[in-house]
Protein backbone atom coordinates (compact mmCIF):
# COMPACT_ATOMS: atom_id res chain seq x y z
CA UNK A 1 0.00 0.00 0.00
CA UNK A 2 1.47 3.19 -0.99
CA UNK A 3 0.50 6.22 0.90
CA UNK A 4 0.71 9.96 -0.58
CA UNK A 5 0.48 12.88 1.01
CA UNK A 6 -0.71 15.82 -1.65
CA UNK A 7 -0.41 19.20 -1.07
CA UNK A 8 -2.93 20.42 -3.88
CA UNK A 9 -6.13 18.78 -4.66
CA UNK A 10 -5.15 18.53 -8.30
CA UNK A 11 -2.01 16.72 -7.09
CA UNK A 12 -4.43 14.71 -5.32
CA UNK A 13 -6.68 13.91 -8.65
CA UNK A 14 -3.52 12.84 -10.42
CA UNK A 15 -2.73 10.65 -7.99
CA UNK A 16 -5.58 8.73 -8.21
CA UNK A 17 -5.93 9.01 -12.11
CA UNK A 18 -2.36 8.12 -12.47
CA UNK A 19 -2.92 4.66 -9.94
CA UNK A 20 -2.87 1.12 -11.60
CA UNK A 21 -4.43 -0.65 -9.00
CA UNK A 22 -7.63 0.22 -6.51
CA UNK A 23 -6.99 3.90 -5.13
CA UNK A 24 -8.56 5.25 -2.27
CA UNK A 25 -9.04 8.67 -0.66
CA UNK A 26 -8.29 8.91 3.03
CA UNK A 27 -10.16 11.79 5.05
CA UNK A 28 -11.05 10.75 8.83
CA UNK A 29 -10.60 6.70 8.04
CA UNK A 30 -13.08 6.50 10.39
CA UNK A 31 -14.62 4.26 7.32
CA UNK A 32 -11.70 3.63 5.57
CA UNK A 33 -9.88 1.87 8.30
CA UNK A 34 -12.73 0.38 9.45
CA UNK A 35 -12.96 -1.43 6.35
CA UNK A 36 -9.06 -2.55 5.90
CA UNK A 37 -9.18 -3.55 9.33
CA UNK A 38 -11.91 -6.36 8.36
CA UNK A 39 -10.40 -7.83 5.44
CA UNK A 40 -11.15 -5.24 2.72
CA UNK A 41 -8.04 -5.55 0.19
CA UNK A 42 -6.09 -2.81 0.89
CA UNK A 43 -5.41 -0.71 -2.02
CA UNK A 44 -2.28 -0.08 -4.02
CA UNK A 45 -2.49 3.98 -3.09
CA UNK A 46 -3.73 5.71 -0.20
CA UNK A 47 -3.79 9.48 -0.97
CA UNK A 48 -4.77 11.34 2.27
CA UNK A 49 -5.78 14.55 1.99
CA UNK A 50 -5.13 16.19 5.03
CA UNK A 51 -1.99 17.88 3.49
CA UNK A 52 -3.82 20.12 1.65
CA UNK A 53 -4.62 23.70 2.63
CA UNK A 54 -7.77 24.23 1.24
CA UNK A 55 -9.37 21.26 2.18
CA UNK A 56 -8.70 21.37 5.60
CA UNK A 57 -10.99 25.19 6.64
CA UNK A 58 -14.38 26.03 6.85
CA UNK A 59 -14.49 29.42 4.28
CA UNK A 60 -17.31 32.10 4.29
CA UNK A 61 -18.14 32.76 0.72
CA UNK A 62 -20.87 34.69 -0.93
CA UNK A 63 -22.75 34.75 2.24
CA UNK A 64 -22.78 30.73 2.43
CA UNK A 65 -19.98 28.20 4.03
CA UNK A 66 -17.52 26.20 2.29
CA UNK A 67 -16.63 23.47 4.06
CA UNK A 68 -12.95 21.74 3.18
CA UNK A 69 -13.46 18.06 2.77
CA UNK A 70 -11.08 17.25 5.50
CA UNK A 71 -12.55 19.14 8.18
CA UNK A 72 -13.43 16.80 11.06
CA UNK A 73 -17.31 17.29 12.13
CA UNK A 74 -15.61 18.39 15.74
CA UNK A 75 -14.28 21.30 14.41
CA UNK A 76 -18.04 22.21 12.09
CA UNK A 77 -19.62 21.90 15.62
CA UNK A 78 -16.70 24.21 16.79
CA UNK A 79 -17.34 27.35 14.30
CA UNK A 80 -19.87 29.44 15.82
CA UNK A 81 -21.52 31.38 12.26
CA UNK A 82 -21.91 27.66 10.24
CA UNK A 83 -23.91 26.46 13.38
CA UNK A 84 -25.67 29.52 13.39
CA UNK A 85 -26.70 29.46 9.52
CA UNK A 86 -27.11 25.65 9.42
CA UNK A 87 -27.92 24.21 12.97
CA UNK A 88 -29.37 20.77 11.83
CA UNK A 89 -26.80 19.65 9.04
CA UNK A 90 -23.67 20.86 12.24
CA UNK A 91 -26.30 18.52 14.38
CA UNK A 92 -26.41 16.19 11.79
CA UNK A 93 -22.70 15.98 12.01
CA UNK A 94 -22.40 16.25 15.69
CA UNK A 95 -24.15 12.68 15.73
CA UNK A 96 -21.29 10.99 13.79
CA UNK A 97 -19.90 8.01 16.55
CA UNK A 98 -18.20 9.42 19.39
CA UNK A 99 -16.08 12.42 20.35
CA UNK A 100 -13.35 10.31 19.08
CA UNK A 101 -14.68 9.64 15.87
CA UNK A 102 -15.63 13.33 15.40
CA UNK A 103 -12.30 14.56 16.06
CA UNK A 104 -11.41 12.51 12.49
CA UNK A 105 -14.81 12.08 10.49
CA UNK A 106 -15.70 14.21 7.80
CA UNK A 107 -18.86 15.17 6.27
CA UNK A 108 -16.97 14.84 2.69
CA UNK A 109 -16.46 11.06 3.78
CA UNK A 110 -19.55 10.23 5.08
CA UNK A 111 -21.64 11.21 1.82
CA UNK A 112 -18.56 9.62 -0.30
CA UNK A 113 -18.57 6.25 1.82
CA UNK A 114 -22.33 5.78 0.47
CA UNK A 115 -23.92 4.29 3.50
CA UNK A 116 -27.72 4.86 3.16
CA UNK A 117 -28.10 5.55 6.98
CA UNK A 118 -24.97 8.24 6.70
CA UNK A 119 -26.27 11.03 9.05
CA UNK A 120 -24.93 14.01 7.51
CA UNK A 121 -26.61 12.95 3.75
CA UNK A 122 -30.29 13.95 4.29
CA UNK A 123 -29.19 17.53 6.05
CA UNK A 124 -27.05 18.30 3.79
CA UNK A 125 -29.21 17.24 0.77
CA UNK A 126 -32.22 18.92 2.78
CA UNK A 127 -29.58 21.99 2.86
CA UNK A 128 -29.65 22.13 -1.18
CA UNK A 129 -25.65 21.39 -0.47
CA UNK A 130 -23.12 21.41 -3.34
CA UNK A 131 -20.58 19.24 -3.79
CA UNK A 132 -17.37 20.33 -5.72
CA UNK A 133 -15.72 18.01 -7.13
CA UNK A 134 -12.05 18.23 -8.82
CA UNK A 135 -10.74 16.30 -11.42
CA UNK A 136 -7.15 16.03 -12.68
CA UNK A 137 -8.13 18.77 -15.47
CA UNK A 138 -11.48 20.66 -14.47
CA UNK A 139 -13.76 21.24 -11.82
CA UNK A 140 -17.41 20.76 -11.41
CA UNK A 141 -20.44 21.86 -8.85
CA UNK A 142 -23.19 19.10 -8.76
CA UNK A 143 -25.81 18.69 -5.85
CA UNK A 144 -24.77 16.34 -2.89
CA UNK A 145 -28.03 14.21 -3.66
CA UNK A 146 -26.09 13.60 -7.14
CA UNK A 147 -23.07 11.76 -5.24
CA UNK A 148 -24.35 8.52 -3.91
CA UNK A 149 -25.59 6.15 -6.55
CA UNK A 150 -26.58 3.15 -4.30
CA UNK A 151 -24.77 1.69 -1.08
CA UNK A 152 -21.29 1.67 -1.22
CA UNK A 153 -21.37 3.43 -4.76
CA UNK A 154 -20.68 7.08 -6.53
CA UNK A 155 -21.02 8.92 -9.33
CA UNK A 156 -17.21 10.31 -8.76
CA UNK A 157 -15.33 9.03 -12.35
CA UNK A 158 -11.84 8.01 -12.19
CA UNK A 159 -9.35 10.41 -10.87
CA UNK A 160 -12.57 12.79 -9.24
CA UNK A 161 -12.59 13.77 -5.91
CA UNK A 162 -14.41 15.74 -3.50
CA UNK A 163 -12.69 18.84 -2.78
CA UNK A 164 -15.56 20.71 -0.44
CA UNK A 165 -19.13 20.94 0.11
CA UNK A 166 -20.88 24.71 0.09
CA UNK A 167 -24.12 25.64 2.27
CA UNK A 168 -25.51 28.59 0.15
CA UNK A 169 -26.50 31.62 1.89
CA UNK A 170 -29.49 31.73 3.89
CA UNK A 171 -32.25 34.40 3.41
CA UNK A 172 -33.70 35.91 6.59
CA UNK A 173 -36.32 33.56 8.37
CA UNK A 174 -35.04 30.26 7.29
CA UNK A 175 -34.02 27.09 9.24
CA UNK A 176 -33.07 23.65 9.55
CA UNK A 177 -33.06 20.25 11.16
CA UNK A 178 -32.08 16.22 11.45
CA UNK A 179 -33.73 14.15 13.52
CA UNK A 180 -32.75 10.27 13.81
CA UNK A 181 -33.78 7.13 15.03
CA UNK A 182 -31.62 4.79 16.29
CA UNK A 183 -32.13 1.41 18.76
CA UNK A 184 -29.84 3.00 21.08
CA UNK A 185 -29.00 6.92 22.63
CA UNK A 186 -26.02 7.47 21.31
CA UNK A 187 -23.37 5.54 19.32
CA UNK A 188 -25.32 3.50 16.24
CA UNK A 189 -26.44 3.66 12.89
CA UNK A 190 -29.88 5.13 12.01
CA UNK A 191 -33.22 2.99 11.12
CA UNK A 192 -34.81 5.96 9.45
CA UNK A 193 -33.86 9.49 9.43
CA UNK A 194 -34.84 12.86 8.18
CA UNK A 195 -33.37 16.45 7.18
CA UNK A 196 -35.77 19.45 6.69
CA UNK A 197 -34.51 22.74 5.47
CA UNK A 198 -37.26 25.52 5.70
CA UNK A 199 -37.80 29.22 4.35
CA UNK A 200 -40.92 31.29 5.93
CA UNK A 201 -41.94 34.81 5.03
CA UNK A 202 -43.05 37.99 7.03
CA UNK A 203 -46.27 36.38 8.16
CA UNK A 204 -44.40 32.80 9.21
CA UNK A 205 -46.14 31.08 5.93
CA UNK A 206 -43.73 28.67 4.34
CA UNK A 207 -42.14 29.95 0.95
CA UNK A 208 -39.52 27.30 0.00
CA UNK A 209 -39.00 23.92 1.58
CA UNK A 210 -36.79 20.84 1.19
CA UNK A 211 -37.25 16.86 3.06
CA UNK A 212 -34.60 14.27 2.33
CA UNK A 213 -35.28 11.11 4.18
CA UNK A 214 -32.18 8.24 5.29
CA UNK A 215 -31.69 4.81 5.88
CA UNK A 216 -35.31 4.02 3.91
CA UNK A 217 -33.54 3.36 0.77
CA UNK A 218 -30.51 2.24 -1.06
CA UNK A 219 -29.79 6.49 -1.14
CA UNK A 220 -31.04 9.52 0.50
CA UNK A 221 -34.30 10.02 -0.70
CA UNK A 222 -35.45 14.15 -1.64
CA UNK A 223 -39.78 14.16 -1.31
CA UNK A 224 -40.51 17.78 -3.67
CA UNK A 225 -44.03 16.23 -2.57
CA UNK A 226 -43.61 16.58 0.69
CA UNK A 227 -41.98 19.95 0.73
CA UNK A 228 -44.89 21.30 -1.99
CA UNK A 229 -47.23 20.06 1.19
CA UNK A 230 -45.69 22.42 3.27
CA UNK A 231 -44.94 25.60 0.85
CA UNK A 232 -47.84 28.10 1.64
CA UNK A 233 -49.10 26.76 5.03
CA UNK A 234 -47.89 27.75 8.25
CA UNK A 235 -47.39 24.31 9.24
CA UNK A 236 -51.02 23.67 10.74
CA UNK A 237 -51.06 20.33 8.99
CA UNK A 238 -48.53 18.84 10.84
CA UNK A 239 -49.11 20.51 14.29
CA UNK A 240 -51.57 18.72 15.47
CA UNK A 241 -51.09 16.15 18.62
CA UNK A 242 -52.97 13.07 16.86
CA UNK A 243 -50.65 13.13 13.59
CA UNK A 244 -48.08 11.19 16.07
CA UNK A 245 -50.20 7.98 16.34
CA UNK A 246 -52.07 6.86 12.55
CA UNK A 247 -55.11 7.84 12.20
CA UNK A 248 -55.05 11.39 11.90
CA UNK A 249 -51.98 11.60 9.94
CA UNK A 250 -50.99 15.01 8.17
CA UNK A 251 -50.85 14.65 4.36
CA UNK A 252 -46.85 15.81 4.96
CA UNK A 253 -46.25 12.96 6.98
CA UNK A 254 -48.30 10.69 4.77
CA UNK A 255 -46.63 11.56 1.71
CA UNK A 256 -43.25 10.85 3.26
CA UNK A 257 -44.09 7.31 5.04
CA UNK A 258 -45.03 6.74 1.03
CA UNK A 259 -41.77 7.69 -0.19
CA UNK A 260 -40.09 5.52 2.04
CA UNK A 261 -38.69 2.42 0.35
CA UNK A 262 -36.98 0.66 3.37
CA UNK A 263 -35.74 -2.86 3.78
CA UNK A 264 -36.07 -4.76 6.86
CA UNK A 265 -32.96 -6.32 9.06
CA UNK A 266 -31.87 -6.39 12.41
CA UNK A 267 -32.12 -2.65 13.37
CA UNK A 268 -36.44 -2.45 12.18
CA UNK A 269 -39.24 -3.86 10.01
CA UNK A 270 -39.92 -1.85 6.78
CA UNK A 271 -43.49 -1.01 8.61
CA UNK A 272 -41.55 0.47 11.91
CA UNK A 273 -39.37 2.53 9.45
CA UNK A 274 -42.27 3.29 7.22
CA UNK A 275 -44.19 4.64 9.92
CA UNK A 276 -41.11 6.46 11.62
CA UNK A 277 -39.53 8.17 9.11
CA UNK A 278 -43.16 10.40 8.77
CA UNK A 279 -43.28 10.97 12.57
CA UNK A 280 -39.19 11.84 12.44
CA UNK A 281 -39.76 14.08 9.22
CA UNK A 282 -42.95 15.61 11.02
CA UNK A 283 -41.13 16.81 13.92
CA UNK A 284 -37.82 17.86 11.77
CA UNK A 285 -40.36 20.23 10.07
CA UNK A 286 -41.82 21.82 13.16
CA UNK A 287 -38.40 22.43 14.47
CA UNK A 288 -36.82 24.13 11.46
CA UNK A 289 -40.04 26.05 11.77
CA UNK A 290 -39.44 27.12 15.00
CA UNK A 291 -35.48 28.17 14.21
CA UNK A 292 -36.98 30.00 11.40
CA UNK A 293 -39.12 32.47 13.80
CA UNK A 294 -42.54 30.35 13.01
CA UNK A 295 -44.41 29.92 15.69
CA UNK B 1 5.51 -4.56 2.03
CA UNK B 2 6.15 -0.86 1.91
CA UNK B 3 8.02 1.15 5.23
CA UNK B 4 8.02 4.45 5.72
CA UNK B 5 10.48 6.00 8.27
CA UNK B 6 8.19 8.55 10.28
CA UNK B 7 9.02 11.57 12.70
CA UNK B 8 7.01 12.45 15.16
CA UNK B 9 6.38 13.76 18.62
CA UNK B 10 4.98 11.61 21.29
CA UNK B 11 4.22 12.93 24.44
CA UNK B 12 6.60 15.79 23.90
CA UNK B 13 9.71 13.88 23.06
CA UNK B 14 10.95 13.53 19.02
CA UNK B 15 10.14 10.35 17.76
CA UNK B 16 11.55 8.34 14.79
CA UNK B 17 9.96 4.70 13.68
CA UNK B 18 9.90 2.60 10.73
CA UNK B 19 6.13 1.34 10.10
CA UNK B 20 4.43 -0.05 7.57
CA UNK B 21 1.98 2.01 5.68
CA UNK B 22 -1.28 -0.34 6.50
CA UNK B 23 -0.12 -0.26 9.98
CA UNK B 24 -2.46 1.21 12.58
CA UNK B 25 -1.13 4.34 14.92
CA UNK B 26 -2.08 1.90 17.66
CA UNK B 27 -0.14 -0.64 16.64
CA UNK B 28 3.23 1.47 16.11
CA UNK B 29 2.92 2.62 19.77
CA UNK B 30 2.13 -0.64 21.26
CA UNK B 31 4.57 -2.96 19.28
CA UNK B 32 7.53 -0.58 18.01
CA UNK B 33 7.51 1.80 20.55
CA UNK B 34 6.84 -0.82 22.82
CA UNK B 35 4.11 1.94 24.51
CA UNK B 36 1.37 -0.19 25.73
CA UNK B 37 -0.64 2.33 27.86
CA UNK B 38 -3.13 2.20 25.11
CA UNK B 39 -5.22 -0.67 24.71
CA UNK B 40 -7.01 -2.37 21.56
CA UNK B 41 -10.38 -3.65 22.95
CA UNK B 42 -12.07 -3.55 19.30
CA UNK B 43 -10.07 -2.17 16.92
CA UNK B 44 -13.36 -0.35 15.31
CA UNK B 45 -13.58 2.47 16.42
CA UNK B 46 -16.32 1.54 18.54
CA UNK B 47 -14.53 1.03 22.13
CA UNK B 48 -12.65 4.03 22.81
CA UNK B 49 -9.84 2.02 24.81
CA UNK B 50 -7.15 3.15 22.46
CA UNK B 51 -7.71 6.99 23.14
CA UNK B 52 -5.04 9.56 22.31
CA UNK B 53 -4.60 13.09 21.21
CA UNK B 54 -3.05 13.95 17.80
CA UNK B 55 -3.06 17.25 17.53
CA UNK B 56 -4.82 18.53 20.46
CA UNK B 57 -7.91 16.18 19.29
CA UNK B 58 -9.24 13.20 20.58
CA UNK B 59 -9.18 10.47 18.34
CA UNK B 60 -9.01 6.48 18.16
CA UNK B 61 -5.54 5.25 17.51
CA UNK B 62 -6.58 1.98 15.58
CA UNK B 63 -8.73 4.39 13.14
CA UNK B 64 -5.19 6.22 12.20
CA UNK B 65 -2.55 4.85 10.37
CA UNK B 66 0.79 5.36 11.30
CA UNK B 67 2.28 6.72 8.85
CA UNK B 68 -0.21 9.71 9.77
CA UNK B 69 1.59 11.01 12.68
CA UNK B 70 4.78 12.19 10.93
CA UNK B 71 5.15 15.62 11.13
CA UNK B 72 2.42 15.70 14.29
CA UNK B 73 2.48 15.32 18.26
CA UNK B 74 1.00 12.49 19.65
CA UNK B 75 -0.05 12.68 23.75
CA UNK B 76 -0.73 8.83 25.63
CA UNK B 77 -1.20 7.68 28.65
CA UNK B 78 2.32 7.82 29.39
CA UNK B 79 2.57 11.38 29.76
CA UNK B 80 -0.43 11.84 31.84
CA UNK B 81 1.69 11.56 35.44
CA UNK B 82 4.54 13.62 35.80
CA UNK B 83 6.83 11.00 37.03
CA UNK B 84 5.59 9.67 39.73
CA UNK B 85 3.21 12.05 40.11
CA UNK B 86 -0.23 11.56 39.02
CA UNK B 87 -2.63 13.73 37.35
CA UNK B 88 -5.84 14.71 39.46
CA UNK B 89 -8.10 12.17 37.11
CA UNK B 90 -5.67 9.53 37.40
CA UNK B 91 -5.95 9.84 41.23
CA UNK B 92 -9.66 10.44 41.45
CA UNK B 93 -9.82 7.26 39.56
CA UNK B 94 -7.86 5.59 42.28
CA UNK B 95 -10.17 7.09 44.94
CA UNK B 96 -13.21 6.20 43.40
CA UNK B 97 -12.67 2.52 42.33
CA UNK B 98 -13.12 3.94 38.91
CA UNK B 99 -11.83 0.68 37.72
CA UNK B 100 -11.64 -3.27 37.66
CA UNK B 101 -10.06 -4.89 35.32
CA UNK B 102 -8.31 -1.56 33.43
CA UNK B 103 -8.13 -2.71 30.19
CA UNK B 104 -10.76 0.85 29.52
CA UNK B 105 -9.25 3.03 32.05
CA UNK B 106 -6.26 4.34 29.88
CA UNK B 107 -8.93 5.67 27.02
CA UNK B 108 -11.49 7.01 29.68
CA UNK B 109 -8.26 9.12 31.11
CA UNK B 110 -7.06 10.46 28.19
CA UNK B 111 -10.78 10.89 27.22
CA UNK B 112 -11.49 13.40 30.08
CA UNK B 113 -8.96 15.31 30.75
CA UNK B 114 -9.74 16.18 26.56
CA UNK B 115 -13.28 16.79 27.83
CA UNK B 116 -11.54 18.76 31.14
CA UNK B 117 -9.22 20.97 28.80
CA UNK B 118 -12.07 22.39 26.76
CA UNK B 119 -15.08 21.95 29.77
CA UNK B 120 -13.72 22.55 33.08
CA UNK B 121 -17.53 22.37 34.58
CA UNK B 122 -19.13 19.75 32.47
CA UNK B 123 -22.99 18.48 33.50
CA UNK B 124 -23.55 14.86 34.75
CA UNK B 125 -25.07 14.27 31.08
CA UNK B 126 -22.16 16.02 29.15
CA UNK B 127 -19.55 13.67 30.73
CA UNK B 128 -21.67 10.68 29.42
CA UNK B 129 -22.03 12.20 26.02
CA UNK B 130 -18.63 13.00 26.16
CA UNK B 131 -17.40 9.62 27.18
CA UNK B 132 -20.21 7.41 25.28
CA UNK B 133 -17.33 6.21 23.04
CA UNK B 134 -15.49 4.88 25.88
CA UNK B 135 -16.45 0.93 26.91
CA UNK B 136 -16.16 -0.20 29.97
CA UNK B 137 -17.15 -3.76 31.05
CA UNK B 138 -16.59 -4.03 34.47
CA UNK B 139 -17.88 -0.36 36.49
CA UNK B 140 -21.18 0.00 35.29
CA UNK B 141 -19.61 3.56 34.18
CA UNK B 142 -21.17 5.59 37.60
CA UNK B 143 -17.76 5.41 39.02
CA UNK B 144 -16.11 7.05 36.20
CA UNK B 145 -18.83 9.69 35.74
CA UNK B 146 -18.50 10.14 39.61
CA UNK B 147 -14.72 10.78 39.76
CA UNK B 148 -15.02 12.99 36.43
CA UNK B 149 -17.03 15.46 38.49
CA UNK B 150 -15.09 15.22 41.73
CA UNK B 151 -11.78 15.88 39.43
CA UNK B 152 -13.56 19.10 37.38
CA UNK B 153 -14.87 19.90 40.80
CA UNK B 154 -11.14 19.96 42.38
CA UNK B 155 -9.58 21.68 39.60
CA UNK B 156 -11.96 24.10 39.49
CA UNK B 157 -10.69 25.29 43.16
CA UNK B 158 -7.50 24.46 42.92
C1 LIG C 1 -17.42 3.87 15.95
C2 LIG C 1 -18.00 4.49 14.73
C3 LIG C 1 -19.25 5.07 14.78
C4 LIG C 1 -19.81 5.65 13.65
N1 LIG C 1 -21.04 6.23 13.76
C5 LIG C 1 -21.61 6.83 12.67
C6 LIG C 1 -22.88 7.47 12.79
O1 LIG C 1 -23.48 7.53 13.86
N2 LIG C 1 -23.40 8.03 11.67
C7 LIG C 1 -22.75 8.00 10.47
O2 LIG C 1 -23.28 8.54 9.50
N3 LIG C 1 -21.55 7.40 10.32
C8 LIG C 1 -20.96 6.81 11.41
N4 LIG C 1 -19.74 6.21 11.29
C9 LIG C 1 -19.11 6.11 9.96
C10 LIG C 1 -18.06 7.20 9.64
O3 LIG C 1 -17.51 7.75 10.83
C11 LIG C 1 -18.64 8.32 8.80
O4 LIG C 1 -19.16 7.80 7.60
C12 LIG C 1 -17.62 9.43 8.49
O5 LIG C 1 -18.28 10.61 8.13
C13 LIG C 1 -16.62 9.07 7.40
O6 LIG C 1 -15.77 10.17 7.19
P1 LIG C 1 -14.17 9.99 7.11
O7 LIG C 1 -13.63 11.33 6.83
O8 LIG C 1 -13.66 9.30 8.32
O9 LIG C 1 -14.07 9.03 5.85
P2 LIG C 1 -12.91 8.07 5.33
O10 LIG C 1 -12.93 6.80 6.08
O11 LIG C 1 -11.63 8.80 5.22
O12 LIG C 1 -13.49 7.82 3.86
C14 LIG C 1 -14.72 7.13 3.65
C15 LIG C 1 -14.84 6.75 2.17
O13 LIG C 1 -15.04 7.90 1.35
C16 LIG C 1 -13.94 8.09 0.47
N5 LIG C 1 -13.64 9.53 0.54
C17 LIG C 1 -13.37 10.24 1.68
N6 LIG C 1 -13.20 11.54 1.38
C18 LIG C 1 -13.35 11.66 0.05
C19 LIG C 1 -13.30 12.77 -0.86
N7 LIG C 1 -13.05 14.01 -0.44
N8 LIG C 1 -13.50 12.53 -2.19
C20 LIG C 1 -13.77 11.26 -2.63
N9 LIG C 1 -13.83 10.18 -1.82
C21 LIG C 1 -13.64 10.37 -0.50
C22 LIG C 1 -12.83 7.21 1.00
O14 LIG C 1 -11.96 6.79 -0.02
C23 LIG C 1 -13.58 6.07 1.62
O15 LIG C 1 -13.98 5.15 0.65
C24 LIG C 1 -19.12 5.63 12.42
C25 LIG C 1 -17.84 5.06 12.36
C26 LIG C 1 -17.27 4.49 13.50
C27 LIG C 1 -15.92 3.90 13.42
S1 LIG D 1 -9.47 -0.27 19.94
FE1 LIG D 1 -9.78 1.64 19.03
S2 LIG D 1 -11.80 2.07 19.55
FE2 LIG D 1 -11.59 0.06 20.29
S1 LIG E 1 -12.51 -1.64 34.17
FE1 LIG E 1 -12.67 -3.41 32.97
S2 LIG E 1 -13.41 -2.62 31.10
FE2 LIG E 1 -13.50 -0.92 32.37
Amino acid sequence: MRYETPETAKAAAKLLLGAKGPAKILAGGTDLLVQLRSGMKPPGLVVDIKHIPAMCAIKKERGGFRIGAAVPSAEMGEHAGLGKAWPGVVEAAGLIGSTQVQGRATVAGNLCNASPAADSVPAMVAAGAVARIVGPRKRRDIPVEKIATGPGKTSLKKGELVESIFLPKRPPRSGDAYLRFIPRTEMDIAAASAGVSLTLDRKGVCIDARVALGAVGPRVILVKRAAKALIGTRLEDVMGVLAEFGDALSDYQNICAAAARPIDDKRGTKEFRTHVVGVLARRAALIAYQRAGGK
Amino acid sequence: MSSVAVSTTVNGDAVEVLCDTDETLLDVLRDRLDMTGTKEGCGTGDCGACSVMLDGRLVCSCLVLGVEAEGREVETIEGMAEGEKLHPLQQKFLEHAALQCGVCTPGFLVAAKALLEVNDDPSESEVRYWLAGNLCRCTGYDKIVRAVLDTAKDMRSA
